[in-house]
């Protein structure tokens, strides 16, 4: 199959588990705030910590299963950069790629397409910097 | 979310991460590499050197096909079906922290190639770097809920 129908495909799958926790649960599934939240409310999150239960179990057996790997492409230091930038970023911004941009898209947030182009064109200009910086591709 | 709906609500929530995990192992949104690449939008345009890779775009695309239609088809009558009635935000204003926190966010995934969702999904399978990455992700989100909330 081609790649980009793959991408598409998995891109239904992750619709679906939006559409699941919508449906069941009435709630959007912005894992930055589920994540967050079940932090600071440990006790009224049982279901917070039942999708990141399943998110996290996923990705060991769906890794194994499709043998997907993965590369690392920024140094430790810029890794605690790079995780405290995300962390602060998207609890001050109220959501992340799947919360703003799947979910709140899906329901046609003007605050979640400003959000959505914002960290957009943030990610692109950094990654531009850093390959400015490098002077070439990794 | 009452006592008896509280079982079900767990065993959705739990398949709704799985299905989401497969989603982002099946397109390679688990692989930094993949991120970036379609983050590399200068490639494009030949600066850097890079090939861009649209891979993303078209999770993103699948994604949101199915988010419309779901969330286009809840109606105001409507009940969720093991909770009391929907959650779902309703603030519709432009303001600093959602722009700044953008930015925030866009930077630290330009440099790492992870958001928080792929990122959780790697916890067994990312390496040292994912204990850094959310050893730095988790601080950050406490830092802010205790600052603006």
């Amino acid at each position: 199959m081609h790649p980009y129908l793959i991408s598409l495909f998995s891109g239904l799958l992750i619709g679906t588990s939006v559409w699941l926790m919508l449906a069941g649960l009435g709630r959007v599934t912005g894992i930055s705030g589920i994540a967050a939240t079940a932090l600071t409310a440990p006790k009224e999150s049982l279901w917070r910590f039942a999708f990141l239960a399943g998110l996290i179990g996923g990705g060991l057996l769906f890794v194994r299963l499709f043998g997907t790997a993965a590369a690392g492409v920024a140094t430790t230091p810029w890794l605690i950069v790079a995780g405290l930038l995300v962390g602060f970023g998207t609890v001050l911004g109220g959501g992340c790629t799947s919360g703003h941009g799947v979910c709140g898209l899906g329901r046609r947030s003007p605050r979640s397409l400003i959000a959505t182009l914002t960290f957009m064109a943030a990610g692109m200009a950094t990654v531009a910097v850093i390959r400015v910086l490098n002077g070439s591709a990794a | 979310m009452s006592g008896t709906t509280n079982i079900r609500a767990v065993a959705i929530a739990f398949l709704a991460g799985l299905i989401f995990a497969a989603g982002l192992t099946l397109g390679g949104m688990m692989d930094p590499r993949k991120v970036q690449g379609f983050l590399d939008i200068g490639a494009l345009f030949g600066v850097g050197g890079g090939k861009w890779d649209p891979s993303l775009a078209f999770v993103m695309g699948g994604a949101l096909v199915v988010s419309l239609l779901a969330f286009g088809g809840v109606k105001s009558h409507h009940v969720p079906w093991v909770t009391a009635r929907f959650e779902l935000p309703t603030r519709r204003d432009i303001d600093a922290k959602l722009v700044v926190g953008a930015i925030l966010f866009g930077v630290g995934w330009g440099i790492a190639g992870y958001c928080p969702g792929p990122a959780l999904a790697s916890l067994f399978t990312g390496g040292t770097d994912i204990l850094w990455f959310l050893g730095a992700m988790l601080p950050g989100m406490l830092v802010a809920k205790k600052w603006f909330s």
